[in-house]
């Protein structure tokens, strides 16, 4: 068994993270309630019919939202804090991208044994709130670390960069295969809201696993077994 | 830790923040901080324009079929409630001026049917408000580098400075986006005259930067070596307000 403390660069880029994707999701709503209404291909306003809307008071009085009343401004330093904490959260990233690489964290800890058995016999597991027997991460928790870190985190940047015009007007394939900007804009969207369900998930089973251990683990990388 | 750990740790804290000198210093030289550099959000807000600076200094904005054009062009606002306006616009804006001054050889002055002579060119863009809507539209206009040449820009200008008979709205771009072949000074759309809604009689049409950018009601051009006597020194009305001069992303 590979030794099931998390190393210092895994604690210290999961804690970063954290911060990130909190400012980005808070930033990230502000922005959504300035236009709460989504449309798929290349453009869409308030005179376009919506794919669909979110049923909130929109912050511009510009927006039918069916509310008589607007909420306050915040998109200024949203904008601000959504793309400093996207840098940072990109950086952060890279650093555990390349550790997760090099020191074969990803193929040791991440990749699951693929066979049907170890997996049915994880879902099984998590159907039943049986404890897992290992202290290493089970299959159904490493799928859906890697569908995070290798799907989702790829397509938030992409999606993202893909509403930037300056970014699309020299790397124009970046939106033209999302189906455009609109399109891009609705993907992001729906991409925050699996990365809103996995935190989620991932803090149910902290708690049902032991909520000071698991934060005890990922802050000083010792578990109570090791003390 | 140990002594070497520490010694470590030292050395590559030192090279780390001498490093970020040398670059800092060298993104100001080449000219890739943005005048609202200052700030919590200055890093992050600097990040982003000298990467997008160094991508897409050359790069055009996708232009559009005709097809593509929207049917339903947000105008995002009525014409302004101005006096000043509103007696131009009673006359068909035939008393509209656009003054350029600044750092110009020859400093002018021009009616619209003097920008008119100039040979019109059209792009069909693409305008996306920092809100998350969007349309695509024909922009019809001159391009706003034949002005400058005609006004003749002196070697050390960097910015220029465009106000609109609002006076809460003026912006400034930098030379990279001023001499584009796509940024215009549009006074058509959809092969007609600009709307008033759309900033008719003339607007700034900046098609790589987000809406807030292609500013309406345009009167006056300045063109400058700094940014620092224009108002709050930030660039723009857009960092006064709380919202980032740099409008790529």
């Amino acid at each position: 068994m590979a030794d099931p403390r998390h190393p210092a660069t895994v604690r210290l880029t999961h804690w970063i993270a954290t911060l990130c994707f909190f400012a980005l999701l808070l930033s990230g709503m502000e922005i959504v309630i300035s236009h709460p209404r989504f449309y798929w291909g290349e453009d869409g306003n308030s005179l376009t019919p919506p794919l669909f809307k979110i049923p909130i008071p929109a912050s511009r009085s510009t927006v039918p939202t069916g509310y008589n009343y607007t909420l306050p401004d915040q998109n200024g330093w949203s904008r601000y804090l959504h793309f400093q904490a996207a840098w940072l959260a990109v950086f952060i990233g890279l650093v555990y991208a390349l550790y997760g690489l090099f020191t074969r964290h990803f193929r040791n800890r991440l990749l699951p044994d693929f066979s049907w058995q170890a997996i049915s016999t994880s879902i099984g597991n998590h159907l039943r709130f049986k404890p897992e027997p290992s202290e290493d991460y089970n299959a159904v928790q490493r799928l859906s670390y890697l569908f995070v870190i290798f799907i989702l985190s790829p397509l938030v940047v992409w999606t993202g960069l893909a509403m930037s015009p300056a970014f699309v007007s020299a790397f124009p394939l970046t939106v033209i295969t999302l189906g455009g900007q609109q399109s891009a804009r609705t993907i992001h969207f729906f991409v925050t809201i699996l990365f809103v369900l996995f935190l989620l998930v991932h803090l149910v089973m902290i708690f049902l696993t032991g909520f000071r251990n698991r934060m005890r683990a990922m802050i000083t990388g010792r578990t109570k077994e090791h003390v | 830790m140990n002594r070497r750990q520490w010694l470590t740790a030292g050395i590559s804290t030192a090279a780390g923040a001498a490093s970020l000198t040398v670059a800092a210093r060298i993104a100001n030289k080449y000219g890739l901080i943005p005048p609202d550099h200052g700030g919590i959000y200055g890093p992050g807000e600097a990040l982003t324009y000298a990467s997008q600076r160094l991508l897409t200094r050359h790069s055009l904005a996708r232009e559009f079929s005709r097809s593509q054009i929207s049917k339903t062009p947000f105008p995002n606002g009525e014409p302004p409630p101005l006096e000043a306006y509103q007696r131009l616009q009673a006359n068909k804006f035939a008393g509209w001026r656009l003054a350029v001054d600044g750092m110009v050889a020859r400093p002018a002055s021009f009616s619209l049917d003097e920008l008119k002579a100039y040979p019109p060119a059209s792009q069909i863009t693409h305008l996306a408000c920092e809100e998350g809507w969007s349309f695509v539209a024909e922009w019809i206009g001159v391009p706003l580098h034949h002005i400058l040449n005609a006004a003749g820009i002196l070697p050390q200008a960097k910015y220029i400075v465009y106000f609109s008979i609002q006076p809460e709205w003026w912006d400034s771009i930098d030379m990279a986006d001023a001499l584009h072949p796509q940024t215009f000074l549009a006074y058509g759309m959809n092969g007609g005259a600009l709307p008033p809604g759309h900033g008719g009689p003339l607007r700034m049409r900046v098609p790589r930067h987000l809406g807030y950018k292609s500013v309406k009601y345009i009167t006056r051009l300045t063109v400058t070596d700094s940014l620092k006597s224009f108002g709050k020194g930030l660039g723009s009305a857009a960092p006064e307000a709380g919202y980032s001069w740099y409008a790529g992303i």
